[in-house]
């Protein structure tokens, strides 16, 4: 059972990375919007190069 | 990159400095990746556009833009194809930052990384890890529990205690007890090197009673700036005249005794008297009078009137709190308070089910602490119940009904302004309308095209187009496809009529009696055509329909309602419509505190009313009634007064919006039988003490998806 002590901090680790994914999103306001981010992924306006911002 | 598109300022005006850089537009039609790329393209393609961001979701576009005016911008975007409103930034500032929400996602961020590892670890242990490994297995359990429910439960330990030192019972104190008798009982088994530990359900409680709490935080942060949207949709600002200048300031700095110019189509911001110039004046808004007043100097306006045909110069006599506008505020507070007694399903089931969980909770400890006089196991049935009986299906069930319900109401049109606005649509069971700007558009027509001679049409149409009067822009489009003939030295006579010169001698459109004529004060709109060689022609108009009105009595007819028409207006009129759309209760010549009391007669009566209303006339009936609905085009005071607003022009999703709230209080009713069905099941299973951790978590997320499920099932159907 000594894999235990790898696994649960490895679980545990993927987990918080996640975590931390989820919370970098949500401070970078993505949730703002959501409608539009679905369909501006149909729009081919920016397909050449990368709006300015 | 940003110092490539930095481009120098257009406008060099004064004024232009004073306009913030930043301006919020509203599309009320935006709705696919189409809509967004021909927006952004159409500003950034403006000269003076730095850029420009649609959030869909919001039906908004933001434009950094200094120095351009959102006239400007709402043109172009008109030449695009997309109507766009201007909307206030500093009304709309308070809905941005939704911090509250925020809050309450990441809550549900950490909670639902809490379950799932907790969850991992249960997993082994259900499956049969013992002794030492069972002990590790808790105690990392425990170390993620513990610091997630101190932090994710937060929101209810909060309004539990709020609710328990204001003396009351609320949803949340069964929750926070629950919580806390888990994770404590758990502690303890762990200590003790016990069987059970309930932490992935103290925890999988949080998680989804966080759920439930943010779609209901949702749907109110969305009617909020639904609001604030309405609100800020008129921008409120003034001519000032101070000597020989003028000056474009907000109606709020407007004070007593302030001289303002008035161009036709404006508004007016203030209560005043008229010192100079002459026009007529819309009334329709105050008095649901559709017919046009002849204004002089000397006359008094109040504010929330439209001036039509000349420029007016008004001394205010009473500006923001005095006016009249806000006198009548106070009027709809008294009459909201009657409102405000209302309380929701899910309220009036929390009075009998929470304490009915407390006794219950409190009744299986004595028991089997009286039957085996082992603390540890009563408390541990205790809990056990608790966790069951979770008020999944009121914290979760009723905002996901709603927020599917409104979302779908807001696709078809309709915002819904207040929480329990559905609730009360459903039960009503007569709809009164008003009659102009609501059944109508408030916008005349000409009842017969053909009774313009073709000889007369030319000159007609060249008096018509020369002026902005509601009449002469209906003839003018009644006439469309003539040429108009060339005429001479073409005047506007504010309040009496628009005059040109034809070869043969002046040519005129306008009042009777400024043509001659004889009056007929009982017809209804008309005005009169006199051209040189002519006998004077007599032309009628009528007031249009709004697009979807017939559709929607009709409908609301074979849904078994009682259809009243209520209107300011003068009986020929009211009686044309009632009988045009097969209204068979109608009554005419109707003041504001007279609409009021018909509600209220009604409601006494015991009927449950929904009033359907636009003007300021309305606003206390709007008020007083179970429910109310406001068109867009209605006054600010009438859609602050209802709890749902119209955003297009066509009145079919009032008919609809009725079978949505009757269907949503079902699913909403459905959902208690279900948690209710639940808990007959799983209760007596925890009273005889079975209720392992495995079950408790199975119980608890197949109510909740059900549930959950459940409310989704309503945006299916037509769409």
């Amino acid at each position: 059972m000594d894999i235990l002590a790898i696994l649960i901090p490895v679980s545990l680790g993927l987990g918080a990375v996640g975590l931390g994914a989820f919370l970098w999103a949500l401070r970078h306001r993505q949730f703002d919007d959501p409608n539009g981010d679905g369909q501006r992924v149909l729009s081919d306006r920016w397909d050449d190069r990368p709006p300015p911002d | 990159m940003t110092a490539i598109l930095h481009q120098p300022r257009l406008g060099a005006c004064p004024a232009c400095d004073a306009a913030p850089d930043r301006i919020i537009l509203s599309l009320p039609d935006a709705h696919c990746a189409l809509c967004i790329t021909q927006v952004e393209e159409a500003l950034s393609a403006l000269p003076g556009v730095r850029s420009a961001r649609v959030n869909l979701t919001l039906r908004r576009v933001t434009v950094d833009a200094p120095g351009l005016s959102p006239d400007a911008l709402i043109a172009c975007l008109a030449r695009a194809g997309h109507p766009a409103h201007e909307l206030d930034p500093d009304a709309l500032a308070s809905t941005t930052a939704d911090r509250a929400g925020r809050d309450l996602l990441m809550r549900i961020g950490v909670s639902g990384f809490a379950m799932m590892n907790i969850m991992v670890l249960s997993v082994a242990v259900w499956s049969g890890a013992d002794a030492a490994t069972r002990d590790l297995f808790h105690w990392v359990s425990a170390a993620i529990a513990l610091p997630t429910v101190a932090f994710a439960g937060t929101p209810f330990f909060a309004s539990a205690w709020r609710s328990l030192r204001a003396g009351r019972l609320g949803m949340d104190v069964p929750i926070s007890l629950a919580l806390i008798l888990a994770s404590a009982i758990s502690l303890f088994e762990t200590a003790h090197s016990g069987h059970h530990a309930y932490f992935d359900a103290a925890v999988m409680l949080c998680f989804f009673l966080l759920i439930g709490r943010y779609l209901d935080h949702r749907t109110r942060a969305i009617a909020r700036s639904a609001a604030a949207e309405l609100t800020a949709l008129e921008v409120p600002r003034a001519t000032l005249l101070s000597g020989v200048v003028e000056r474009v300031v907000p109606v709020a700095e407007l004070r007593a005794g302030d001289m303002i110019r008035l161009r036709p189509g404006n508004r007016v911001p203030a209560d005043g008297i008229v010192t100079d110039g002459r026009s007529e004046i819309d009334r329709s808004l105050l008095t649901g009078e559709t017919l046009p007043v002849p204004t002089a100097p000397g006359m008094a306006l109040s504010a929330g009137e439209v001036n039509l045909t000349g420029p007016l110069i008004l001394r205010v006599t009473a500006a923001g709190p005095d006016s009249s506008l806000a006198r009548l505020t106070a009027l709809v507070e008294a009459a909201e308070t009657a409102r405000g007694r209302y309380t929701s399903l899910a309220e009036r089931a929390a009075k009998g089910y929470s304490p009915a969980v407390h006794a219950l909770a409190a009744a299986s400890f004595a028991g089997w602490f009286w039957a085996t006089g082992d603390m540890r196991v009563a408390v541990n049935i205790a809990a056990a119940v608790l966790i069951i009986t979770c008020p999944c299906a009121l914290g979760l069930a009723v905002p996901a009904v709603v927020t599917a319900a409104s979302g779908r109401l807001f696709r078809r049109g309709l915002l819904i302004k207040d929480g329990t606005a559905l609730e009360r649509l459903a039960q009503t069971d007569t709809v009164v309308f008003d009659k102009t700007g609501t059944l109508t558009m408030g916008m005349p027509r000409l009842v017969d095209a053909d009774a313009v001679p073709p000889a007369l049409r030319p000159v007609a149409l060249a008096l018509a187009k020369g002026s902005a009067h509601p009449l002469a822009r209906a003839l003018a489009s009644a006439l469309e496809g003539t040429v108009p003939a060339a005429l001479t030295d073409l005047r506007e006579h504010p309040g009496l009529g628009i005059e040109g010169t034809t070869p043969d001698g002046p040519a005129r459109l306008g009042r009777a009696e400024w043509l001659g004529c004889p009056e007929d004060p009982g017809a209804g709109l008309q005005t009169w055509l006199s051209v040189p060689g002519h006998a004077p022609l007599r032309l009628d108009f009528q007031d249009r329909l709004r697009p979807g009105a017939g559709e929607c009595v009709s409908r609301l007819r074979l849904q078994g309602m009682r259809v009243i028409l209520l209107s300011g207006d003068r009986a020929a009129p009211v009686a044309d419509l009632a009988g045009q759309l097969g209204i068979a209760e109608w009554h005419a010549g109707i003041d504001p505190a007279g609409k009021e009391a018909m509600i209220a007669a009604l409601s006494d009566a015991g009927a449950r009313v929904l009033m359907v209303g636009d003007g300021l006339n309305d606003t206390a009936a709007l008020a007083r009634a179970h429910a109310s609905i406001s068109p867009a085009s209605a006054l600010d005071a009438a859609r602050v007064a209802s709890d749902m607003v119209l955003t297009g022009q066509d009145l079919t999703p009032v008919a609809q919006a009725l079978r949505v709230a009757r269907q949503s209080t079902r699913r909403i009713r459905e959902n208690f039988a279900i948690s209710f069905g639940y808990n007959v099941v799983a209760v007596p299973v925890a009273l005889i003490g079975l209720a392992t951790p495995l079950l408790a978590a199975l119980a608890m997320s197949i109510s909740s998806v059900t549930v959950t499920l459940n409310a989704l099932r309503l945006d299916r159907g037509d769409r």
